[in-house]
This record gives C-alpha cells, structure tokens and sequence, in this order.
C-alpha cells in the first residue's frame, strides 16, 4: 500500500484574514530589505511596549527581533540560528530568541523572508516587563555600533500604574526619545501627526478587543491562542496606528461575525475545526518550531482555546484601555506600563481566573517556555491558584519558543491526552471530582 | 582581641543558622522590632535602619537546606535560590520577617514578589524598582518617590514616622559600614594572602544578618587581627571573580578557587554592601543624598543598563588593573539570566584586552568541586607559566 504523500506547509488552510495578515507581513519584511535604497531609517524595538506610532512620526520603519525569531522559528531556520550563538559564547541556559537574533546575524543577517534585513540606525530599548530585553540590546548595541535609547518601564509590582511611574516614562519619551528619534531621522516632530496615529490604533484595538471576545460565544469563531496570533501581527508589529490595520481589523471582524452567525467554529490549517468539545485558557507563549503540530494537537480533539495571555503580552486591550489621542504621551506611557508581562502575578491570576469564569472554560493550560522567565517563573503557583478559585483543572506543559530541541511532541501529546480525559471525568462526576494538576516541574 | 579564626567561627555559625536565631533574639529584645527581609541585589537599608528595624539579608538556603516544597512551584529551568527562599517561607523560617523586599534584578526575583504576596498575604512585600535611566531630574526623580513610598511603607508597618533626621543617622552608619569594607577589600587585594576570600565572604555574609553598627565593628576587628597574624603568601595566580551577585555559591567553591591556586582580589559576591561607591552624603535631603548615590555611586553590574557603550565592561578592565590581578573567572549560578547574557560581553572587552578569562557555572547546592578546582587550577598554572607578565 502507498503511503499518503505529507502534507506540504504551504497547503495549510487560511482564511482571508490571515492570509491579508501574511501580506502585510512579507510586505513589511520587503519594506525592511529595500529601506536604505528608499531612504528610510529602522529603528530595532520590541513588541512589548514598542512606540510604533511615535516611530512612524519620524518616518522610520520598525524592525522586531522577537518577530524575526518568531518567522524563523515557523520557518524551522531558528534551530541553527540558536546553534550558531551557543557557539560564540552564548549559553544555552538564556533566552532562544536573543540567540536566534544573533546566530541570524552571524550568518549574514539574512531576515525570514530569505533577503538581508538592515542594520538599524537606532535601537529603541523598550525595556518593558523582560529582564532580557535589556541585555539584549546591549548586544545588539556590540554588534551595529548604533545610538541607543533606553527607554524604562517600571514595572507594576504592587499592581497599580502609579502617578510617579507615569511622569517618569512621560519624562524619558518627552526628554530622550523624541529628541534622539529627531535627531537620527532628521524629521522633527508634529504631536498632531502623533494624535492620528493613535486615533487609527484605538480604531483597531477596539475591533481586536471585540474579535477577542467573540470567542465567549459557545461554539467559539475564533482560536483566541493559535489563532489569535495571526490575529495579533499587524496591530502588535509594525502597523499599530496605520489605516492599513484599521482596515484588516474591519475587516477581520466582519468575517468573524459572519463566522458567529453562522454558527461556525474556529478555522484550523485544515480547515473548519470539527465539533467544540474543550474550551481552553491558555497562559504562555507557543512553540514556534513546531507550531502547526502543537495547533493540531487541540484541535484534532476539539479543544478550542477561547483566551490567551499570550495575545496580551503586546497590549492589554480587553480591559479597556485604548491609546488615546487626546492625552498621546499619557497613553503610550499607560500602553507601556499595563502589558500582559509588566503586571505582577496576582494580576496575572486575577485575568486568567477571570478569562476561565467569563469564556466559560473548561480549564487552565500552561505552556511552561524554557527561554522565557518573565513568563514562567511563578506559572506552576498561578495555576494553583486559577485552580482554586475557579475550581477548573489546570494543566502544565513544556516546551521552548524557537529551540526546537525542547518541544517533545509525544511527551506534550501524552499529557494533553490525559488532561482532555481529566475534563470529561470532571463533567461526568457533576464537577465534583476534585481537582488535579498534570504534570509539574520536570 | 579576638583572632581571625575566633571571628570567622562566630560568623560561620551565623551563616549555617537557618532559623536565623541571631535576628529572632534581636526581635525579642524589644517590644515592637520589626524585621525586613530583602534579596539580592541592591536595597537601600538605610531606610530600614532609619525605622528602626533590622535589615535581613536573604540569600536562598544554600548549600545545607534540602529544598522539598520549594521545588513544586518551579520549573527545572529556573535557578535555585527563589526555590529555597520558597522553601524557607513555606516551612517557618522565616516566621518572624515583618515585611519582604524584592529588588529588580531579574524576572524571577520580580515573579518571587508577587508569589510572596499571593502565599504570604499578611506579610508586608514589595517589588522595590530603581531607575534605569540616570539622569537627576529624570530617573532621580522617580527614584525619590519610590524612596518615599518605602519610607511611608514601613512607617505604616512600623507605626512611626521616619525622619530626615533619622535617614541622616542611618546613612552615616551605612557610610562607616561601606568604609570598612572597602578597607578590607583593599587588604585583601594588597595581601590576600592575609585575608583568605572564604574570610570575607563569611565577614559579609555576617552583615546580612548582624545590626549594622556591630558588623562594622566586628569587619574592623577582623582588620586589626589580620595585620597582627603572619601568614603564609604563594605563588597563586591573582584572579577577579565575576557574576556571583545573586544565587550564593557554597564557600566551598571559593575554598577550591583559593586551594586551586587562586587569590581572589576582587569579586561581585553581596553587591549590596558596596553598591554604593564612596560615602553617601549625610547634610542636605537625605533621599535625594541616596537616589543621587544611586545614579552616580553605583557599581557597574549586569543588572544595570550601561548607557555609553564605550563603558561596557570597562569596570571589569579596570578592575583588574586597580588590583593587579592576572585573570578573570566567570562563575555564573545555572539559568542566571544577568549574568549568563553579560557574559559574552564582558569577555569581549577582556579579549581585547589580552586579559585571560575562564568560565563556570554552579547552584547554590553544588557538591561536586573537583571539576572547578581542576579548572581554576589549570587556569591558575597557564596564567602563571604563559602570561606575558
């Protein structure tokens, strides 16, 4: 008998939205390659906290590292990449996206779209809820020889935005950023050029939040996990703020709605996911390297993941903040301060327990990444605690964002399987059998 | 006079204390002492001092602590000393702390503040932030309100007002603390063969624990009975000793550096006694005397943002030359972020400056010494045999 021929990536199913998210993307990507031919300046940040309205105010383009690392983990580059860092000294205890980034640029600098990115003319340190970042771009800095800013966030330890943490970013954009962006790009700078990008990016947060929360309705439309990140790209990269994201998130929505209607669940690689049997809040990141194996896992068991923190690390829009044109410098700061990893852990547990009540889970998932302590330090603790007060199980996994030597698939397998068996036991017994965890530290 | 061994006895009993009896009986001794616990990297103690309570230095369990509890809350990637903090918390050590600080190091020390809250609610616990940018009337000025909002903190806890007045004291008690050991750590450069680095080590370690005023005394002590006892100097390889700030090694890895034919001449262990370089000044506003220190006093380490980067680094360079020392060894604990992304960094510049260099890492539990002692001794003899000194 002939075996079935596999299956090649590039068949996966996309809906519309994803497939616009793609384009934008490679488009983005194009922009980067020809930017010293067109004459723009690139400035490195980071997706937490980056400033991509206040970039654009200086017509500089926006290059994410985390986001390089992220392509070249779906397009399975990263492993080598991480490989090549651990040989110039890099050690493999830290974070895979710094050495994905930097084993990329000892090869050439060759971006996930297979052209040479630029070397950027600023790096714009957002240091915001990431020990790493900091270090990060203190390599990164070694490497390009460019000006640098480090613009700092503190972070919500007592889990409130205070005013002294507000003025003290106010100051830093006010006295540091904007002078150093003037002075790189040799554009100077309009606040009312500023206010319109932020207009644009309230327009789109406000229709990310509402495709979020589709996700309440039983069956879901959306996978608020794995596909919410395709969901996340535009407004959490480089197009926060642009017509562009304004109108991929219109229409993003209106195809969900129409999904809703319907009464259609998420689309999955291969098509439309089959019946809802589990609903999922998922805390963590994702594998990247294997990401269309992991995806499948859920949804060849009908899990639907129905909210995430990991599409708030970003932004956090579902609670009501929208960047605000009216107090612009007052919002990126409050943007900056509120992402999913600059609030401290009771926070974080209060939205998980919320997420679980709210989108009427059937429990807590935790993809543990071994790269990423911000994340994880404390996860095995938070899911105690969603387990307590929601009385919902929770479930641990491991894994890795772009190393691909730490994603075992049967291991993750296995103890899906068996977390998915926990969830029908529990329904079964009338929620009354008590709750357990998988798995745990290894 | 009491005797260098006499002294170190007294503080080896003070570090293998795990139910910190010393700072119980300081509690006990007056009705109302508070206590507040608080973690590597850098706390401004004289706040506490100033509120009449006793800072505690807690650094993990070490070497002697079994880590059971602990152990379930993390992930076999992160490092060990929150585990044993845990573990600490969680079986009653730590019962008589009033209030915990947690510094801004890195993301699990942040993470830990808010475990301690969740499992610790009627513990008074803070994440204490500090600046990364340095310029006064910016990241000073948020470093004052933060300042501020300790001292009202611990006023609360401590039911009184802490005064100008009071932090002026504190900070010339802190001033005397951090000009003893800076003259020990210029002794021990000078003649390290006088002051072993497992002495200073327990001496430090000590201060974690002691009030203020007595460690000072007991750091001169050890000084004056050093420069009386004669003893014997080798011909070990003078080596700086780097990434230690946080996660402790248990002093029997420092024993082995020093077995293995190494002086250490200068380190980065307990960075919190010498953060601050030089006298803080004492007339004038006091927080705004500590955040102007902070910006412009303290020590380069990897948890702090090097602005310029021509200056990456160069505190290690110099270093080296101030104290005359051959070589560099980096000991990392496992899974430290800070010092584990520093590091190829800090080897650069120490490349480009002909300055030979080897690396480890270890855990506050490591029991096996004989790899690092192999190492660190055949760093020591190729020093020794090939260096161009």
């Amino acid at each position: 008998m002939s075996k079935a021929p596999k299956p090649d990536p590039r068949d996966a199913i996309k809906d519309d939205s994803m497939l616009k998210q793609k384009a934008m993307m490679a488009g983005h990507y194009e922009n980067l390659s020809n930017a010293k031919r067109d004459g723009r300046k690139v400035a490195s940040t980071f997706v937490p906290g980056n400033l991509n309205e206040l970039v654009m105010c200086f017509d500089m383009l926006n290059n994410l590292p985390e986001v390089n690392a992220i392509q070249n983990g779906l397009r399975k580059t990263s492993g080598g990449y991480v490989q090549e860092a651990e040989k110039l000294g890099h050690s493999e205890d830290v974070c895979t996206y710094v050495k994905s980034d930097i084993g990329m640029m000892a090869k050439g600098n060759i971006g996930p779209h297979g052209k040479p990115l630029p070397d950027p003319d600023l790096l714009l340190l957002s240091y915001t809820g990431c020990f790493t970042f900091m270090k990060w771009f203190e390599l990164l800095r070694e490497q390009y020889k460019c000006e640098t800013i480090m613009l700092h966030t503190p972070y919500e330890g007592d889990g409130k935005i205070t005013q002294n943490m507000r003025d003290y970013m106010i100051k830093q954009i006010k006295e540091e950023v904007i002078p150093t962006l003037e002075r790189v790009s040799g554009v100077k700078f309009d606040i009312d050029r500023l206010r319109e990008y932020l207009r644009e990016s309230a327009k789109a947060e406000e229709d990310l939040v509402w495709v979020l929360k589709s996700a309440k309705k039983k069956p879901s439309p959306i996978d608020a996990y794995f596909g919410g990140i395709y969901y996340i790209g535009p407004i959490f990269g480089a197009f926060r703020g642009t017509p562009e994201a304004t109108a991929y998130y219109g229409s993003l929505r209106a195809e969900v709605q129409s999904r809703m209607e319907k009464g259609m669940g998420p689309v999955t690689p291969e098509g439309d996911m089959g019946k809802e049997k589990y609903r999922l809040v998922v805390e963590g990141p994702p594998n990247y390297t294997s990401f269309r194996d992991f995806w499948k896992m859920f949804y060849d068991e009908g899990a639907v993941v129905v909210a995430s923190s990991y599409t708030k690390v970003g932004g956090v829009y579902d609670y009501g903040f929208r960047h605000d044109p009216d107090n612009p410098l007052e919002s990126l700061a409050d943007y900056c301060l509120g992402v999913y990893t600059n609030r401290n852990l009771p926070q974080r547990v209060d939205m998980l327990a919320d997420y679980v009540e709210e989108y009427e889970a059937d429990g807590l998932l935790v993809n543990s990444i071994k790269s990423c302590n911000s994340f994880s330090a404390g996860q095995l603790l938070m899911m105690q605690e969603v387990e307590r007060r929601t009385g919902k199980p929770a479930a641990f996994v491991e894994s890795d964002l772009v190393d691909p030597r730490y994603f075992s698939a049967a291991n993750i397998k296995n103890r899906l399987e068996s977390y998915f068996q926990m969830i029908e036991q529990k329904r079964t017994s009338g929620g009354g059998a008590p709750a357990m965890v998988i798995g745990g530290a290894a | 006079m009491s005797t260098t061994v006499e002294i170190i006895s007294r503080c080896q009993e003070l570090y293998e204390d795990l139910e910190f009896h010393s700072a119980r009986a300081w509690k006990d001794a007056e009705p109302g002492r508070k206590i507040i616990g608080y973690m590597p990297i850098y706390i401004p103690r004289e706040i506490i001092h100033a509120a009449g309570m006793l800072p505690l230095g807690i650094l993990g369990g070490g070497d002697q602590l079994e880590v059971i509890h602990g152990d379930a809350y993390y992930q076999s990637y992160i490092c060990r000393i929150p585990r044993s903090t845990i573990e600490l918390g969680i079986n009653g050590r730590l019962d008589f702390v009033d209030g915990m600080l947690f510094p801004s190091i890195c993301d699990v020390i942040r993470n830990l503040s808010g475990m301690w809250k969740l499992m610790f609610p009627d513990v008074y616990a803070r994440y204490f932030d500090v600046p990364q940018n340095y310029v006064d009337d910016i990241g000073g000025n948020y470093y004052i309100s933060e300042l501020k909002e300790l001292r009202d903190g611990l006023a609360k806890l401590g039911g009184r007002d802490i005064t100008d007045d009071d932090l002026r004291n504190s900070i010339a008690v802190y001033n005397e603390n951090r000009r003893a050991v800076q003259a020990i750590y210029a002794l021990r450069a000078a003649q390290p063969w006088q002051v072993p680095s497992s002495d200073l080590y327990m001496l430090l370690r000590a201060g974690m624990v002691l009030p203020v005023e007595d460690h000072t005394l007991m750091i001169e002590d050890y000084i004056k009975a050093a420069k009386t006892e004669d003893k014997p100097m080798r011909d070990n390889c003078r080596v700086v000793l780097t990434g230690m700030f946080c996660e402790q090694p248990p002093p029997t890895l420092i024993k082995s550096l020093e077995l293995a034919g190494c002086y250490v001449v200068d380190d980065d262990l307990l960075l919190v006694t010498r953060w601050l370089q030089g006298d803080v000044q004492v007339d004038g506003d006091p927080l705004k005397n500590l955040s102007h220190a902070f910006l412009h006093q303290s020590i380069s380490t990897a948890a702090r943002y090097e602005p310029d980067a021509a200056d990456k680094g160069r505190y290690l360079v110099d270093t080296v030359r101030q104290t005359g020392a051959e070589g560099v060894i980096f000991a990392a604990p496992s899974f430290c972020d800070p010092a584990l992304l520093e590091r190829p960094m800090l080897q650069h510049v120490l490349a480009d400056e002909n300055i030979p260099y080897i690396a480890f890492k270890y855990a506050e539990n490591s029991g096996q010494m004989q790899p690092i002692r192999e190492q660190a001794g055949t760093f020591a003899d190729s020093v020794k045999l090939w260096s161009e000194a």
